[in-house]
Order: structure tokens, then C-alpha cells, then sequence
């Protein structure tokens, strides 16, 4: 599979930002007080059942009644949600004006990507793959082009549901460099285990340059068999590669397709081979998806078509 | 002339062979929705099986994407509606008559009709296996996967339909066990002396009266929606996706509970009865259990943490959901101080509550984690969610049933209990489930969403996933072991003497197996252990010396009691058996699959047959034309019969349809006024200029109704009800309602309509009445509930009315 090796890329439990090291102290300071209580519990039902009948408790029932079922979840309760509320401020706090702004809209079963500028205006569009500078808050402004989808990256923030006819924002920040797999967490539908995505977080330099490089049109070689066969078979009806054809919005954005990890939304590795099978057995692969196979082209044409993409930078 | 078995038996009988189907007796039905459920439970696991098999490595490829989903979706509907809520009404309908001394349920043959519909539910459910359409979009449905325009096949049809079909069982179980609560309890048992088993069935049986409704109307919503494009969920015609989460959840978190508390009110008889000790804190423990009952309607929203809400509701509902633990809190350390005080003798069902603590516990504590906003937007959808819930339910649920199973079998078996063979069951499922749910947590934290049908390897999830497949299995062969067990001392034990146990309530009051009719002569307790107090009370009913001992026995004769005295009212003649309640169940099943097939033709045609089959159950009533008013029920109380009270159990038991009525009718308004809410301009400009004047007539001419109805003239009443409707028909026609266009016009649409069909049926009751006063029938009953239903129906226009013409007149 593409994504061998990649144990920790999308677990709460190894945080890369401060959004989701905050939740991240929550789990644990919970989970040592949840066994603690837990074993108290469970020791004094088991002394209560099996000591020798003859030994009474020392204390009255109402201390134990009052004392173990309100009055201690009471305070141990009230400490915990006044920690809870203030988090769950703190972590929708809208962000500066040095955030980057991206939008992603949710399609069944992939992510549209936008980077948008300081009018909210889009300057690109990606997919499935998103990099951020590390070191700066990122606010993803989400939306969903179908049913229901959520936005998670564990290893940077908790999720956000993405729902039609309605916006919603979720703020993380990136404070290490490395890959982080998001995958959606609303069950939305037959592929909903194969809607995956990546989150690259890059030093500020890289980022400015990856920036550069996506805002470029494709630099796509002008006589090229794949290039004839995109345009000869359909691909551009759905697909945008900027420079070759004209914008289309039902399918991810291909302008610099070669420059991501992966292919279908996590479902293969981008290799010229891999991107071959996907064209022409992707309903073999991922049945569902909106893309009809093109099992019908020739070896040949399949070929060139990858080694088109693969061109595409 | 003293009754003996010999002369109840034959008047209380579930006659066998094919007839068996008229049985309408309470012990019949409890035993029959406890098989159903769990049967469907067995059908729920070998689902939980192939989820899990298909989990256990990487890339595994046993079931497909569409498979793998029809199994979680079915494996969640089938374990919530047809296996956890009807097993446990089941529980109910058999143990709460005999452990209040009552005979029967008060409606028998609601019993019966609820269990047809719980049956044929199931099965139009499951027909959607056979049909290749399987649901496939979870328990929860949500839109708009649900809607047409995402899953164009039946497979949401099924779930709507064959769910809503169950439902009628869950609201008509509760209805009766309401009723019977109130009014059956034996003379004595006031309500600070009933068992806690019958409280916590008490504040169960309301929480389905209120928390059922919205799902209905939520699922008669997305139907019409799907069937006919009315666009509720629909964002780009003014409806919102959102609508149905909350009228889902405002159903779902309120479920929980209803399977817990009925849990808990099992776990709160074997304690006692084990540790040789009444109940230490029995009003601690009913204030908790009424107290969670109000709560759990207050949680809703921890289930949508992730949808963007106001950090306000958010900080509310997270403090709601840690406050629940409290009630909960108080019942586990009511236990504990129980133990504590008495002398425990560890016996099976002890062995099981044992392994109920530590389950519910860990899963009440993971529970408080999720409740925390800002953790949940982690664990929320990941397979942490998943262990936390199965915790709770198979914790909270699960092992106190099969403790509960092993407690009362001597009571239907009249056999004697083994210890061996079921502690090797508990040991199995124990062991098995924590090895399943436990490294489940871990899975989901390390980043493992839920309802995923195959994932990548090398994520860490794959060993964790093996475990849990192994823990699986194992659980699995305990469930075997049980059915085993079952089967084992079914065929070789001995036969138990009459109260095993040494407990103090009064189902164990009779002879093993219970008889037909329960007591020979309801007794009168003064305690709340009954035969802890007086050992000898079995043989004394049985002598019957207590009420309605005598002979010779005529017909199914019951006694009622005031719902706060407890002391003897009325007594009940309850109808024998009778094939009504299938047909009717029956015709109702030709109606869903009419909505299914979407012949509507069929569909109406259900619906007519099943008036028919309603008019024959409430004209054919067991007291007949004319007979005795009153009788001597025994121990010098001279009794009016029911039918000629106003206030009998048919009374109270419309009054508790009208609260579950009104909690539709209120979810609708819910609706209505979310939407409005989230739309930018409510109504839409250009929507219902229909002005004041005409629905402000319509609406006095309904009120002039009631006046009429209650000077008994039910005619005029039916004749100006009728005027009021087609005045407003006309009004909101002329107005140009095009119910498809938008949200509102088709909220409105639902509001009028169900107003509407509340008019046929008060109308259709009053002439019901006019009929049976011209037939000579001389009783209070009836004329008192079609009063009760006639006001009611009046005051719900009102809050339609205001809500359709004021609000926005005023708004504006």
C-alpha cells in the first residue's frame, strides 16, 4: 500500500501544533484520573462483596451515598468543564492576519483546495494535498459540495464537520515540519474509508517556494501524446490543468498534479504505474468514486497519459 | 366460593396451537418480545462478526465497501431497535404486572397489537437483505446521504419504514406500562413502596413517550422528502441537513438511558435480594433515576460537538452531559453501600452485576472524556467513540440482562439454576469483550476513524484491530456457551422450589412456572419487600384470601387502584383473546409496504383496513350492553366496574397517547422554528400572503367545537370541526401553498396536515360515541376519552395556529 511505514502521520496521541497538544494534555491528565477512579471504584465493590461478612463498614451509608455519588463528581466535575469551556474558547480563537486562508470543499470522496488571498479571493486551486509553513496559524474556512464530511488532523487539531449550505472554520498551526494524514470523519457515503488527505508542513522558505510553483500555470510539454489523449478523451471536462485547458470543477485540480504524494485521496501511491492503474481500473480500486474507468484505452495511450501527469510539477 | 387454579386457568389461558396468536396475556407477549429480541441480537452479533473479520488485517477484502456498510448500519439499528429497547420492554410487560401484583398489563391487547408491529417491523427491515437493498448509511441516517438525490435506492425506505413500524411498539409499550404502573398496583404499594426494578420502568416508559416522537417525525419528514420532495433537509430550498441530527439526537441521548435505566432497575433487584438486605438509599435511588430521566433530554448536543455551534450551547450541553453522571453516581455507590451492609452470597446473577460494574464504570468514566468538548473534537467518529458506547451499552445493558436472564429463569422454567455453567459464560463474554472494546480506545486515538470499511496498513492500528477481532470471537462463543447453558438446564435440571432466591418482591409470590393468571387473589402488601415481611404471602394468595379470590370464574377480571393511594377504585374487565390486534398490526404492515413500494393505492388501502380493525377493538369491548355496574371484589370492597368511571385506565391511557402526541406535534413546531432560525428570511418574501382573518375563524369555529363536545353534543361538534378544516384547507390553498418550493411552505403543509388527520379522528370518535349511545351502551368511558381527545386536538391547533399565522404576523 502507499502508505507503508507511516505509523504516528495521524494519531491525537503525537501533536505537531499547539491546537492539538492542548486536547493532548486533556487526554492524559483524563485518562490517569479516569483508572484512578476507576480502580477505587472497582476495589470497593469488590472489598463490599467479598470481605468477611461480619466486617461492617465504618462509615455511615449516607457519607457514602452523598460523599462518593455527588459530592466528589461534583467537584471533580466542576474543575474539569471550567477547564473544557475556557479550552473550547481558546481553541476557536480567530487568528491574525499573518493566517493563511484556505478554503477546502468536501466532494464525495476527494477535498477541492483553495488558497485564498487577504480578500478571501481564491489564488489556486490543489487537491488533496495541502502544505502550510510551519510556525503559522493556518484557518481553513470548510465547506461541502455534497452531504456531510469532517475535516481531521489529528496530529494538529480536533475535526469540523463539513456540511452543505453552511461554512465552518477550524484554526490549527503546524510547529514542526514533517507530513500529517487527515482522513474524513463524518460518514459520507461508499468510499468514506478512502477520503483521505495530506497535510505537508514546511519550513517558511519551501513554503514560499511551493507557494511560487502552485500559483504557475503547468509547465507542461507542448507536443506530447498524453497531453493529445487528455484533451482527446474528456479528462479536461471535469479537470483543470491550468494552461492546457479550460477551468472544469467536477474533479480535482491536475495543474501540478506530480507534485503530490499520492493519488485518489490516499488511495495510491502517485507513481506513472499507479496512475495507469487509476485511470483505467480506479472503480476496481475505489468503487464509487464519481470517475468512470477508461479501461477501454490502449496500454499505449494509458502510458503517455501518466507520463503526462507525471510531468505536471 | 373460594377460586382455584382449575377455575382461572381456562379463562386466562394463551390457547395453543395456531390460536396461540389471539394470546393477548401479559406473561404470552413478555416472553414473546424477549426471544424476538434475542433473536435479533443474535442476528446483531454475527453482524458485529463480519464487521469484525473484515477489520482484523489491512486490506482485507471478505466484504465489500457495500456490505461492510449494510452491516454497521443494520448491526446498530438492530442492536438499538430491535434487540436492547423491545428486549427490555419484554422484561417489563412480564415482570412489572407480577412484581405489582396485577393480573395483566391494563390493555392487553396493546400488548399483543405492539409486539405484531415490533415483529413486522423487524421483518421489513430485514427484507431489505433478501431485496439487495440493505441500508447503508448508518443507524443514524443522516441527511443528506439519506435523501433521494445521494442514495436513490430503498435501502433508507426500509430503515424509515420498518424503524417507525417498531416505534408504534415502543410508544404502545410504554403507554400500557404507564397505565398499568398507575393504576394496577396491588392495594398497599403506594408509590414509596414499588420495587425499583418498576420505577426505573416508570421514568422509562416516559422518557419513549417523550423522546421517540421526534424520531418519528423526523423519519415521516425525510420519508416524505424522499417520497414526494418536500425539502426539510434540503439547504438549497431552505431546509437544513442539520434538522435531522437534532431531531435524531433529541430521540438518541435520551435512548441511552432508556436502555440503561431499565439496566439499572435489574441491577437494583438482585443486589438486595443477594446481599439479604432492602435496598439501602431506595430514595436516593428514585430521585437519581428521575433525575437522569429529566437530564437525559439535556444532552442531545454532545453528539454534534463537531457541527459549529455557539461556544454557549456547547459550554451547556458539556456541563449537562458531566451533571448526568451525578444521578448515576449516586445508584453505583446505592449499590456498594448495599453490599456493604448486607451478608453478599455470590450466586450468577451476582457474577454478572460484578462484571456490570466494571464494565459501565469504565465506560461511564470515558463518557466524562467525551463529554469535554475540546477532547471530543479528537475521539468524536474514531473507534474510541466506538469502545466508550459499547461500554456503556454492553455494560450497561448487556451484562445486567443476562444477569437478569439467569435471575428470573426459575420463574419461567420452574427450574433450578446451576452455578457452573454460567459462570463459564460470564467468564467467556468478559474476558471476550474487554479483549474487543479495551485496545479499542487506543485504535481510535491513534487516529482510526469509525465506519470504514478497510484501511492502510502500517497506521499502528493493525495489531489493535487483530486483538479486537480475536476479543470478538470470543465474546461470540460466550453468547453460544449461553444458548448452551439455556438449553442444558432447560432439559436436565430439577425443579426449583417456589422462590428461589429468598427474594423479597412479589413476583415471586406464585408457583413456578407462573401460572396464566398470577394470582389466584391479589394480595395487599405494607412493604416494599413483600415477602421478606410475611414468607407465608404466596400460599395466602394462593389460598385467595385476598381480592377477587372468588368463584366461579366468569371472565378476566382485574383490580384498580388509585395512582397515589394505591387503595382499591375500580376493577378492570379485561378483554380474553382475540385475533384483532394481528389484523390490525397486519394492516398497518400493508400500509409501510405500501409507502415502500410506493403504491399508494395499497398504502391507503392499509390504512382503511386498519380503522376498520381499530372501530371493531374499541366497539367490541369484553363488559357488553347492559350487566352489573359494580361487584364485590372481596375483603368487603364493593367495586364499580370500569367502563363506568370517567376516570378508568382507557382515560388515563389516551392521556398518556396525548403526551406522546404532543411531543410530535411539538417536534414539529421544533422544526419550524429551527429553520427559521438558519434561514435569512422566514417566511421566504413571496410565502403565504394569506392573511389573519380567515384562519383566525377557522381556528374560533374549532374552539366553538370543543364547547359543544363538552355539552355532549357530538354531532354539532363533528359538523363544526369539519367547517373549521375546510376553511382552512381553503385558506392556505388560496393562498398558493406549494408545499415542494420551500421549506416553509412544506413545514406549514405538515403542520395543517397533521392537524388534519387529528380532525378525521376526533370527528371519527365522536360519531363512534353517537353510535354506541344509540346501540344502549350506558357507560362513562368512552364519552370521557373522546372529550379528552376532542380538547386536546383543539388546544394543538392553537399552538399550530399560533405558530403558523401569529409568529410571523408578529415577527413582522
Amino acid at each position: 500500500m502507499a502508505l507503508a511505514g507511516c505509523e504516528g502521520i495521524q494519531s491525537a496521541l503525537d501533536p505537531a501544533g499547539p491546537n492539538a497538544d492542548a486536547i493532548y494534555r486533556v487526554t492524559v491528565v483524563m485518562t490517569v484520573g479516569a483508572v484512578v477512579i476507576f480502580a477505587l471504584v472497582l476495589l470497593l465493590v469488590l472489598y463490599a462483596t467479598y470481605r468477611h461478612p461480619d466486617r461492617r463498614p465504618a462509615v455511615s451509608t449516607r457519607l457514602l451515598i452523598v460523599g462518593g455519588g455527588v459530592v466528589f463528581p461534583v467537584v471533580v466535575l466542576s474543575a474539569l468543564l471550567a477547564w473544557g469551556v475556557w479550552l473550547t474558547g481558546a481553541l476557536r480563537v480567530p487568528p491574525g492576519n499573518d493566517a493563511v486562508r484556505i478554503e477546502v470543499v468536501a466532494n464525495m470522496f476527494w477535498w477541492d483546495v483553495r488558497y485564498l488571498d487577504e480578500h478571501g479571493q481564491a489564488r489556486f486551486a490543489t487537491a488533496n494535498e495541502i502544505a502550510i509553513p510551519v510556525g503559522r496559524p493556518v484557518e481553513f474556512t470548510l465547506g461541502s459540495r455534497d452531504v456531510i464530511h469532517s475535516f481531521w488532523v489529528p496530529n494538529l487539531a480536533g475535526k469540523i464537520d463539513m456540511i452543505p449550505g453552511r461554512v465552518t472554520r477550524l484554526r490549527l498551526q503546524a510547529d514542526r515540519p514533517g507530513l500529517y494524514r487527515g482522513q474524513c470523519a463524518e460518514f459520507c457515503g461508499p468510499q468514506h474509508a478512502r477520503m483521505a488527505f495530506l497535510v505537508v508542513a514546511l519550513p517558511e522558505p519551501q513554503y514560499a517556494e511551493w507557494l511560487e510553483n502552485q500559483r504557475e500555470p503547468a509547465r507542461a510539454p507542448l507536443q506530447h501524446q498524453g497531453r493529445e489523449a487528455f484533451l482527446a478523451h474528456g479528462c479536461a471536462s471535469c479537470h483543470t490543468v491550468r494552461g492546457v485547458s479550460q477551468a472544469a470543477l467536477l474533479g480535482p485540480d491536475l495543474t501540478h498534479v506530480a507534485s503530490r504524494a499520492w493519488i485518489g485521496a490516499g488511495t495510491l501511491a502517485n507513481t506513472p504505474e499507479q496512475l495507469v492503474t487509476w485511470i483505467a481500473e480506479g472503480e476496481r480500486v475505489k468503487p464509487g468514486r464519481a470517475m468512470p474507468s477508461f479501461g477501454h484505452l490502449d496500454r499505449e495511450t494509458l502510458e503517455a497519459l501518466a507520463a503526462f501527469l507525471s510531468e505536471l510539477r | 366460593m373460594r377460586a382455584r387454579h382449575e377455575d382461572l386457568e381456562p379463562v386466562w389461558r394463551t390457547p395453543p396451537g395456531i390460536a396461540a396468536l389471539t394470546g393477548v396475556n401479559h406473561t404470552t407477549v413478555g416472553l414473546r418480545y424477549v426471544v424476538t429480541g434475542f433473536a435479533f441480537f443474535l442476528i446483531g452479533g454475527v453482524l458485529a462478526m463480519l464487521m469484525r473479520s473484515q477489520l482484523t488485517f489491512a486490506g482485507n477484502t471478505l466484504l465489500d465497501h457495500h456490505q461492510y456498510n449494510a452491516a454497521f448500519t443494520l448491526h446498530g439499528t438492530v442492536m438499538m431497535f430491535f434487540f436492547a429497547v423491545p428486549i427490555l420492554l419484554g422484561f417489563s410487560a412480564y415482570l412489572v404486572p407480577k412484581m405489582v401484583g396485577a393480573r395483566d398489563l391494563i390493555f392487553p391487547r396493546l400488548s399483543a397489537f405492539g409486539y405484531f408491529c415490533y415483529l413486522f417491523g423487524g421483518l421489513l427491515l430485514m427484507s431489505s437483505v433478501v431485496y439487495g437493498e440493505p441500508p447503508t448509511g448508518g443507524w443514524f441516517m443522516y441527511t443528506p446521504l439519506s435523501s433521494r438525490p445521494f442514495t436513490p435506492d430503498s435501502g433508507p425506505d426500509f430503515w424509515l419504514l420498518g424503524v417507525t413500524f417498531a416505534e408504534i411498539s415502543a410508544v404502545a409499550g410504554a403507554v400500557e406500562l404507564i397505565a398499568t404502573i398507575f393504576k394496577g398496583r396491588v392495594p398497599g404499594m403506594t408509590l414509596a413502596r414499588m420495587p425499583l426494578f418498576v420505577w426505573a420502568i416508570l421514568v422509562t416508559a416516559f422518557m419513549i413517550v417523550f423522546a421517540f416522537p421526534p424520531l418519528i417525525l423526523g423519519s415521516i419528514l425525510l420519508e416524505v422528502e424522499r417520497a414526494f420532495g418536500l425539502p426539510f433537509y434540503d439547504a438549497a430550498r431552505g431546509g437544513d441537513p442539520i434538522l435531522w441530527q437534532h431531531l435524531f439526537w433529541l430521540f438518541g441521548h435520551p435512548e441511552v438511558y432508556i436502555i440503561f435505566l431499565p439496566a439499572a432497575g435489574i441491577v437494583s433487584t438482585i443486589i438486595p435480594t443477594f446481599a439479604r438486605l432492602p435496598m439501602i438509599g431506595y430514595r436516593w435511588v428514585v430521585v437519581a433515576l428521575v433525575a437522569t430521566g429529566f437530564l437525559s433530554f439535556g444532552l442531545w448536543v454532545h453528539h454534534m460537538y463537531a457541527v459549529d455551534i455557539p461556544l454557549v450551547s456547547l459550554s451547556f450541553f458539556s456541563a449537562a452531559s458531566m451533571a448526568v453522571v451525578i444521578p448515576t453516581g449516586i445508584q453505583v455507590f446505592a449499590w456498594i453501600a448495599t453490599l456493604w451492609h448486607g451478608r453478599p452470597e455470590v450466586r450468577a446473577p451476582l457474577v454478572f452485576v460484578m462484571g456490570f460494574f466494571f464494565v459501565f464504570v469504565l465506560g461511564g468514566l470515558t463518557g466524562v472524556m467525551v463529554a469535554l468538548v475540546p477532547f471530543d473534537w479528537q475521539a468524536h467518529d474514531t473507534h474510541f467513540v466506538v469502545a466508550h458506547l459499547h461500554y456503556v451499552l454492553f455494560g450497561g445493558m448487556v451484562f445486567p440482562l443476562l444477569a437478569g436472564l439467569y435471575y428470573w429463569l426459575p420463574l419461567v422454567s420452574g427450574k433450578r439454576l446451576s452455578d457452573f455453567g454460567s459462570r463459564l459464560v460470564f467468564w467467556l463474554v468478559f474476558v471476550g469483550f474487554n479483549l474487543t472494546f479495551l485496545p479499542m480506545h487506543l485504535t481510535g486515538l491513534v487516529g482510526m476513524p469509525r465506519r470504514v470499511y478497510t484501511y492502510a496498513d502500517g497506521m499502528g492500528w493493525d495489531l489493535l484491530n487483530f486483538i479486537s477481532t480475536v476479543g470478538g470471537f470470543l465474546t461470540a462463543a460466550g453468547i453460544g456457551a449461553f444458548l448452551v447453558d439455556l438449553a442444558l438446564q432447560g432439559r436436565f435440571s430439577r425443579r426449583a422450589r417456589p422462590n428461589p432466591w429468598n427474594a423479597g418482591t412479589l413476583e415471586w409470590a406464585m408457583p413456578s412456572p407462573v401460572p396464566s393468571y398470577n394470582f389466584v387473589s391479589q394480595p395487599r402488601v405494607e412493604d416494599r419487600d413483600p415477602l421478606w415481611r410475611d414468607p407465608e404471602l404466596g400460599a395466602r394468595q394462593q389460598r385467595a384470601e385476598f381480592y377477587l379470590g372468588h368463584a366461579p370464574v366468569k371472565r378476566r377480571e382485574m383490580l384498580v387502584t388509585g395512582a397515589l393511594s394505591a387503595e382499591p377504585e375500580q376493577v378492570a374487565i379485561l378483554p380474553g383473546n382475540t385475533w384483532v390486534p394481528l389484523f390490525a398490526a397486519l394492516f398497518m404492515g400493508v400500509f409501510f409496504v405500501g409507502v415502500l413500494a410506493q403504491v399508494y393505492a395499497i398504502a391507503i388501502l392499509g390504512i382503511v383496513l386498519a380503522a376498520g380493525a381499530f372501530l371493531a377493538w374499541a366497539w367490541k369491548t369484553p363488559e357488553g350492553v347492559g350487566g352489573e355496574r359494580d361487584m364485590d371484589a372481596g375483603l368487603g370492597a364493593r367495586l364499580p366496574l370500569h367502563h363506568t368511571v370517567a376516570r378508568s385506565p382507557g382515560w388515563w391511557g389516551t392521556a398518556i397517547v396525548l403526551f406522546a402526541d404532543a411531543a410530535l406535534y411539538g417536534s414539529l413546531i421544533y422544526a419550524h422554528l429551527f429553520l427559521w432560525t438558519v434561514s435569512p428570511s422566514w417566511p421566504p418574501p413571496g410565502y403565504l400572503d394569506v392573511g389573519f382573518a380567515l384562519p383566525a375563524v377557522a381556528l374560533a369555529i374549532l374552539a366553538l367545537s370543543s364547547v359543544a363536545v363538552q355539552w355532549r353534543q357530538y354531532g354539532l361538534a363533528a359538523a363544526l370541526a369539519v367547517a373549521a378544516a375546510v376553511l382552512q384547507s381553503y385558506a392556505l390553498a388560496a393562498s398558493g401553498l406549494a408545499p415542494g418550493s420551500h421549506a416553509y411552505s412544506a413545514v406549514v403543509f405538515m403542520l395543517w396536515t397533521v392537524q388534519a388527520v387529528h380532525i378525521a379522528i376526533a370527528v371519527a370518535m365522536a360519531l363512534f360515541t353517537l353510535r354506541r349511545r344509540a346501540a344502549g351502551y350506558d357507560e362513562a368511558q368512552v364519552p370521557a376519552v373522546t372529550r379528552l381527545f376532542w380538547h386536546y386536538m383543539v388546544a394543538q391547533w392553537g399552538a399550530g395556529f399560533a405558530v403558523v399565522h401569529l409568529f410571523p404576523f408578529v415577527a413582522a
